[in-house]
């Protein structure tokens, strides 16, 4: 949101009446990609999603061929669950807030084109697999061990600072931008940003920070943090704007720290 | 086997499921969680503003048997109060709970949690981080069962959704069903016992504020297997909510807290840009008919009266929205006190709100009815379990803001213990269940190889569109019984075109056709028990408004609505409400709170 002074928001002019939705299809993982491109009436406050929508009550393509509905994942449409990432016009983001009037207004075209995320396995169409996502949170141990869930009153006193700072990183909805637009990431050769950060949100907590060697051992094998080649692409997509590359620094010094550390324990 | 160790399916994996599921496993027993989604991107995420707890750190007096007060008297006295007092006393514990799972609450300069006011109460009792409190409470129960995943106690079913229950012949829920949503293969999850934790159904009403998964699909599989559903007309509409394309977004009231107003063209259907729209020419409805309380009427008046604007065709552009409009508070100002809550109207709709109206209108959010419990949350259905939103058990007759995450924790906190202490002391006796996992696996495949098979032309996202069109129409707002008569009458109709659906997809792999036609089929059975609920209710209440029948009918009403279903139409009945704690009272927020 601009902050200072009245900003009209650039809309299409003269919109035409019709626009294109090109969409890389894929039967199933093994299948190859194909293309195929629908026309849908230009309405001002359509999003991806509400485009997909229409195209599923009637799945016909330009040319006029009867063909399959699209699959791809949707939940909340709010930007806050993750789950409909996807590549739209050639950048990773979530499709919900992805309005079809600044696309165009964009690419100066009449075409929307929509791919799946590609460092994910392709199930189907836009639909992809991030469970690899999920199994990173736990080589890192992204959480705060408890000796139980019964009432010990409240945690540890924090500053508001320290609050404000974590929950930036705590924002972190587990989408995959950072790791669809990190030229390291991929064949698991590294773990990536969004896993990183996660262990530094909890090694900034009083009691996280108790088992920060754990994390940080999660974060020294192969596919460790060394691996991280500073292209800073990943902040650049976040859509939350999570200081990504912050945690990728802090974390190598708490790394560094923890080392020496180690070392003359021995 | 071994004796110790029992074996829990939890259905759901957002805040209710969650909260289950780590109270199972620490208890040493074993969980198979089912989601459609990874849990992490389960509908809790939506909840923006806070938890409750009469935590008291204000110096402000505050204490459980107020938030008790607050909650029985803000939901219209159609809530049983044990257990909504039993909430209300565990709530400051589940708050200091998240608390150091590392939740990143607000903080005072001290470094202790930070607490807000929220609607229905007086008091600073809603802890909240940042703009999105239950993305982060979800996201810490998220952490603590993926730790159990690792210790092998949690097994993850995500990408499956539950078809229907596994009964014995004593209709004893001996377990579940549920299809791959990839690959459509049916698997029997065997359990000592099951909870539900699956949320609300707000897609019946096709858009609403709810996520894409909250069709109460599953929950309403367990009613037409013979489990009570409670309170189903009771359903929340929130005045400002900002109309999409595909879905409803919340807008939050402190934009009328903050002056913003809500207006009309006096002309209808004109299309002018509303900022060229003299003052002479717009119509002020709300200050117009309530000149004390003008935009801040509560929360129920706001959303009747926009809604009735709209139904008579005053809306902007003929459409069913109304301007709220800032532009006349100096911008800075709005960025200061409204920053986060206008930049989700400037990403989704693209306008600026604080140099164009925006545009809103009432959307469903919340359903206070739900699968009936008693006060352990058990069911009717022995080994069957309910928590969170698909229960109806707290909110009687209107929600609280900032009480569902607190409901949703405390659902699955009773729901766990009282489901081990069920599975440890059931006498199985000799009851056979040999078979009935094949049988009924068996009969939820054919009912699949039903809906492939057949071609009838139908279209089901169409069908889904018509239900949530009339049900939006007549079952929300303002209700009255011919409308209400006609909608059961379409919903028997779309019932009916449901069988010529042709699925659209002769690719079966990972195919959304399927699940959808199962979810439509069920929505469409809760839609009949909304609309039939609604329909026998001759009163005002919460929620429920009725222009023919305007007051509260304490003598008549102050009961809750069972349906049980059959295949003709749900069967309704009637159970007294437990008010043993705090006596009825009117509810009048025009005068603040009468006194206790």
């Amino acid at each position: 949101m601009n902050t200072d002074q009245h900003r009209e928001k650039r809309r299409l002019e003269n919109p035409s009446a019709k626009f294109k939705l090109k969409i890389q299809r894929r039967e199933n993982q093994d299948a190859s990609a194909t293309w195929e491109t629908f026309e849908l009436p230009y309405r001002r406050n359509l999003n991806v999603i509400s485009a997909l929508m229409e195209i599923r009550k009637n799945p016909v393509t330009v040319e006029g061929k009867s063909t399959t509905p699209p699959v791809w994942d949707m939940s909340c449409l709010e930007q806050v669950c993750g789950i409909c990432t996807m590549v739209i016009d050639g950048r990773v983001r979530q499709s919900c807030s992805a309005l079809i009037d600044d696309l165009l207004l964009e690419s100066n075209s009449d075409t929307v084109t929509l791919q799946p995320m590609s460092k994910f396995p392709n199930v189907r169409d836009l639909k992809v697999d991030r469970s690899k996502m999920f199994d990173h949170l736990k080589q890192v141990h992204a959480w705060i061990e408890l000796d139980g869930s019964y009432d010990l009153g409240p945690g540890p006193q924090i500053s508001n600072e320290v609050a404000q700072e974590r929950y930036a990183y705590s924002r972190c909805m587990t989408c995959g931008c950072c790791l669809e637009a990190c030229p390291q990431y991929g064949d698991d050769n590294y773990i990536g940003p969004q896993a990183i950060a996660q262990a530094r949100l909890f090694n900034m907590h009083p009691t996280g920070k108790i088992e920060i060697e754990e994390r940080l051992n999660g974060l020294l094998g192969d596919d460790g943090i060394g691996n991280c080649g500073n292209a800073q692409n990943c902040v650049q997509v976040c859509p939350t704007s999570i200081p990504l590359t912050r945690a990728i620094y802090e974390t190598n010094r708490d790394v560094t720290v923890n080392a020496l550390f180690g070392w003359l324990k021995k | 086997m071994a004796s110790t160790s029992l074996k829990f399916a939890i259905v759901g994996g957002g805040l209710a499921g969650l909260a289950a599921a780590m109270k199972i496993a620490e208890a040493g027993h074993e969980v198979d969680l089912i989601s459609v989604v990874p849990v992490k991107r389960s509908h809790s995420v939506c909840a923006q503003g806070g938890i409750n707890g009469a935590v008291n750190t204000k110096g402000e007096g505050d204490s459980p048997a107020k938030h008790l007060d607050d909650t029985v008297y803000g939901g219209d006295f159609l809530a049983n109060q044990p257990p909504v007092k039993r909430m209300c006393d565990m709530a400051p514990q589940i708050i200091y709970l998240f608390d150091r799972m590392g939740v990143p609450f607000s903080r005072t300069k001290e470094g202790l949690m930070d607490f807000r006011r929220f609607g229905g109460t007086l008091h600073h009792r809603t802890a909240f981080a940042g703009a999105s409190t239950g993305q982060q409470l979800l996201y810490a129960l998220d952490e603590q069962v993926r730790k159990w995943e690792v210790g092998g106690k949690v097994t993850k079913y995500e990408g499956w959704e539950m078809l229907s229950l596994v009964l014995d012949d004593h209709q004893v829920c001996r377990g579940l069903i549920a299809m791959n949503l990839q690959t459509l293969e049916l698997k029997a999850f065997k359990a000592d016992a099951v909870i539900m934790a699956t949320g609300g159904p707000g897609l019946i009403f096709g858009k609403s504020t709810n996520s894409m998964t909250c069709t109460g699909s599953a929950v309403s599989a367990c009613y037409q297997q013979g489990a009570r559903y409670a309170n189903g007309e009771f359903i929340q509409v929130h005045p400002t909510s900002i109309p999409g394309e595909d879905k409803l977004r919340l807008m939050s009231e402190s934009a009328r807290g903050e002056g913003g107003r809500v207006w009309v063209p006096r002309k209808d259907g004109d299309g002018r840009n509303p900022r060229d729209i003299p003052e002479n020419e717009r119509w002020y409805f709300l200050e117009e008919k309530y000149p004390a309380y003008g935009n801040l009427v509560p929360r129920d008046i706001a959303t009747r009266e926009i809604f009735q604007v709209c139904l008579e065709g005053h809306g902007v552009a003929g459409e069913n929205q109304v301007y709220l409009d800032l532009t006349h508070i100096p911008a800075e100002t709005l960025t200061r006190k409204l920053g986060a809550i206008l930049e989700i109207y400037e990403m989704f709709v693209g306008d600026d709100p604080r140099y164009v109206p925006m545009r809103i209108f009432p959307g469903v959010h919340y359903s206070m009815g739900g699968l009936w419990v008693d006060f352990e949350q058990r069911t009717n259905l022995p080994g069957l379990f309910a928590a969170g939103e698909c229960d109806y058990s707290i909110h009687g007759a209107n929600r609280l803001g900032a009480n569902s995450l607190v409901s949703c924790v405390y659902g699955g906190f009773v729901a766990a213990p009282s489901a081990i202490d069920y599975a440890k002391n059931v006498e199985r006796g000799n009851t056979e269940t040999n078979g009935i996992y094949d049988a009924e696996l068996k009969k939820q495949r054919e009912i699949n190889d039903q809906i492939i098979k057949n071609e009838g032309g139908e279209n089901q996202y169409k069908l889904h569109e018509e239900m949530g069109k009339i049900m939006t129409d007549n079952v929300t707002v303002v209700r009255y019984n011919d409308r209400l008569q006609a909608t059961d009458d379409k919903l028997r109709e779309l019932q009916e075109r449901f069988s010529r659906i042709s699925i659209n997809d002769s690719n079966l792999w990972a195919t959304q056709a399927v699940p959808h036609a199962r979810q439509l089929w069920n929505m469409m059975q809760l839609a009949r028990v909304i609309t039939l609920g609604a329909l026998n209710r001759n009163e005002s209440r919460g929620a429920h408004y009725k222009p023919d029948f305007p007051d509260r009918d304490d003598e008549n009403f102050m009961k809750t609505t069972i349906a049980e279903y059959s295949d003709e139409a749900p069967v309704l009945s009637y159970e007294p409400v437990d008010v043993s704690l705090v006596e009825p009272r009117k509810r009048d927020y025009s005068k603040g709170k009468a006194a206790k």
